[in-house]
């Protein structure tokens, strides 16, 4: 799918520079630490600066230690933009004294701007990837055809059946949609989304539009399954929050395990496909989460109005009125 | 209404709860003649299955007469008196259509945490914790049964509630225990359990072409029933099962294995005392002695057929033996919809009458002593039918 390359590939790289800094603190650090006389005759600064270097050895080699310690290093990699600060603070102090060697420290710090730079880009990239928002992947399996399952799915108005935080979505034409989704406490999101790609008893993706406070993308692939055994329905999602509130309210919607809600809405969708409509229990009726459950007996009818996701709305065109005796 | 809840390791409650009402468009609602207690609500009782909630409804063999259904439903008619399968099952799905009724794909909305407990999700379950749905169960006065053009069968008046009730679940699941044998004429069958499910895979054997029948029980009332049902018995207590076994078969061993007891097996005391110790460590969920003695009595070459409930995790399972003897092993939850209507026509024709298992008959309102004998099989106790329109005290009856 399209959504990975732009936040997974760069935060891969920026942790392997990371990597790469990690080993050059520790290095440094080590050289500084055992053989300072010869790291200030290297830099031209003097050489009664050994108990300072030795300190800043240790600076360098606790860097490098938090960095391999931390699986996302970003708090890391900015202690080490301030410690390169630091050091060119201190060497232009350096420039000042007596018996400084002005070609030397000029040469060093040089490099302490190359590295500053190299760990400045490193600490902003990872920054930036914690930012990177939600991913989900899921898959169902359902009895239909891939021609059945795309219809229904092509017709984004159907969503709202199985995806418990979709209010609705209204088809503005021309591959474009409104969505209104559910947020906590009450909250509505809205955003227009357009269709990215349409390739008929397929895929379909689409993405938000430029101007939308949240940048979702999405795409759902059909397969038919071994056997003819029905159709493999594969869905990606990509939420990034812009920033803000409501970037926040997207986060807080798919709450700490945005697969398993997928897996839920795919498990609503395979029920409204096979059954018609979405089945609840008694426990259910607010939810099927954990703390959602409620006793598996039956429920008042003042309950009943609170329920989250009736089936009745849901249900597609069932011919007559039920039938009922008083009891 | 009236229903039986659980509050609690052998703690139940029979209070005022809202009705049902119908919630999906292929509901039915029962207003429920008879239900029954079954073995594998002890567990419950027990407090062995997780993800019970304080306030579940009980109960899943359960039949009555249909008051009122949900728009889809053309196949019922208010007034019909139908037996519930305790399994719920959509029709539609993959293993529906397969007839693997309790494995349903679309019946089991709390799927994830079944999921999480063993891997895939099998089919809602009525009154049989969360995991299984969360449906509530049927020892109440009325039930919402979902998929109501599935499940129920119409049963015919001549037939008493006693007579069909137990298609709900026991007489199908121990047919289903006998049949995963895949009998041949002259068979030994040997059946671990001889409380209501390992008396129906009694029967059900020999309706099926065993020679032999050999029931294993300590409980002189279910050893008595077995023998009247034709089986030679073992009492564990007295004899050593495997010896005695070895001694009617010449050494062979049975040509089939039923484990008609599941995860709260009793055993001679140092077996029993094992489980019991690993079980309250949590080092095992399950006590699956009868699976073991099963195993290593059985013939080689022979079936293991597990048609007790069990719940998670057991410990010391003889593989060695499966494998080096060529044994096979078959289970599962009963696939109820698949027999009901066969098992009718046997009924119907008299070659069986299932209500000569019950003992007991109380009112719902006495449905908490009713577990108290069942669990400590007191009073000869060994099925238990509850009446929601008995009043509690009033003509309680044992049947010896």
């Amino acid at each position: 799918m399209s959504t990975n390359s732009r936040t997974g590939l760069p935060n891969t790289s920026a942790k392997r520079l990371a990597k790469g800094l990690g080993w050059f603190s520790v290095g440094l650090g080590l050289a500084e630490l055992l053989a300072p006389r010869a790291i200030a005759g290297i830099s031209g600064v003097s050489k009664e600066r050994t108990g300072l270097i030795r300190l800043y050895g240790l600076r360098e080699l606790a860097a490098g230690i938090a960095i391999f310690s931390q699986k996302k290093p970003t708090g890391a990699m900015w202690s080490r933009v301030a410690g390169d600060a630091l050091d060119l603070v201190s060497l232009s102090v350096a420039c000042t004294s007596p018996d400084a060697k002005r070609g030397r420290i000029t040469f060093a710090t040089a490099n302490v701007v190359a590295v500053t730079a190299l760990d400045i880009i490193c600490a902003k990239q990872l920054s930036n990837g914690s930012k990177q928002g939600i991913h989900a992947k899921g898959a169902c399996i359902v009895n239909s055809t891939p021609e059945e399952v795309y219809q229904f799915w092509r017709n984004f108005q159907n969503l709202p059946r199985f995806m418990r935080h979709v209010d609705s979505v209204e088809e503005l034409g021309e591959g474009r949609s409104h969505w209104k989704v559910k947020g906590p406490a009450g909250m509505e999101v809205e955003w227009d989304a357009t269709i990215v790609a349409d390739v008929p008893n397929e895929v379909i993706t689409w993405r938000t539009l430029e101007n939308a406070d949240v940048d979702h993308a999405g795409a759902v692939r059909f397969e038919r399954a071994a056997g003819g055994r029905g159709t493999i329905i594969k869905v990606n999602l990509e939420y990034l929050p812009v920033g803000g509130v409501i970037g926040s309210t997207v986060a807080k919607l798919f709450g700490e395990e945005p697969e398993q809600q997928l897996d839920d809405d795919l498990r609503r969708f395979k029920q409204v496909m096979e059954v018609g409509e979405v089945v609840v229990s008694d426990a259910t009726l607010l939810g099927s989460g954990y703390m959602e459950q409620r006793p598996g007996r039956p429920a008042a009818v003042d309950e009943l109005e609170s329920a989250e996701m009736l089936p009745s709305e849901t249900a597609t065109n069932y011919p007559s009125e039920g039938r009922t005796m008083q009891r | 209404m009236k229903a039986n809840c659980w509050y609690g390791k052998t703690m139940l409650s029979v209070e005022e709860v809202p009705d049902p009402q119908i919630l999906n468009q292929r509901d039915a609602i029962v207003k429920i003649s008879s239900t029954a207690i079954c073995g594998s609500d002890l567990h419950l009782y027990n407090g062995l299955i997780p993800t019970m909630q304080r306030g579940d409804i009980l109960g899943h063999e359960f039949m009555g007469e249909v008051v009122e259904v949900g728009r889809e439903i053309t196949n019922l008619r208010i007034g019909d008196r139908v037996v519930v399968p305790f399994p719920i099952a959509c029709g539609n799905c993959f293993f529906c259509k397969e007839q693997m009724f309790s494995l349903c794909e679309n019946s089991n909305p709390n799927a994830w945490m079944a999921e999480k407990a063993f891997g895939h999700a099998a089919a809602g379950i009525f009154g049989y914790s969360h995991l299984t749905g969360g449906f509530a169960g049927g020892q109440a006065e009325y039930a919402r049964v979902p998929f109501a053009d599935v499940g129920p069968v119409k049963v015919p008046d001549h037939l008493s509630d006693e007579q069909v009730l137990f298609l709900s679940d026991i007489f199908p699941t121990g047919y289903m225990g006998a049949e995963m044998c895949d009998i041949q004429p002259g068979d030994t069958i040997a059946i671990w359990g001889c409380g209501p499910v390992g008396q129906f895979s009694i029967r059900s054997a020999f309706l099926l072409g065993a020679e032999r029948v050999i029931a294993i029980d300590e409980v002189p009332e279910r050893l008595q029933m077995a023998e009247q049902g034709g089986a030679e018995t073992i009492d564990y207590t007295k004899q050593n099962v495997y010896e005695a076994l070895m001694d009617k078969t010449g050494g062979r061993g049975p040509d089939a294995c039923i484990d008609d007891v599941g995860m709260e097996a009793h055993a001679p005391w140092p077996i029993e005392a094992y489980d019991r110790v690993k079980q309250a460590m949590m080092l095992e969920t399950d006590r699956p002695h009868a699976l073991r003695e099963a195993i290593m009595c059985c013939r080689n070459g022979g079936t293991i057929s597990v048609i007790g409930v069990y719940g998670g995790f057991i410990d010391k399972f003889p593989m060695g033996s499966v494998m080096q003897r060529s044994l096979t092993i078959r289970t599962g939850q009963a696939h109820v919809q698949r027999y009901m209507r066969p098992l009718l026509q046997l009924i119907e024709n008299g070659d069986i009458d299932p209500s000569f298992v019950v003992t007991h008959r109380m009112s719902l309102d006495d449905a908490p002593h009713a577990y108290d004998i069942f669990k400590n099989k007191q009073d000869n106790c060994i099925k238990v039918v509850l009446k929601p329109d008995w009043n509690a005290n009033g003509k309680n009856e044992v049947i010896h």
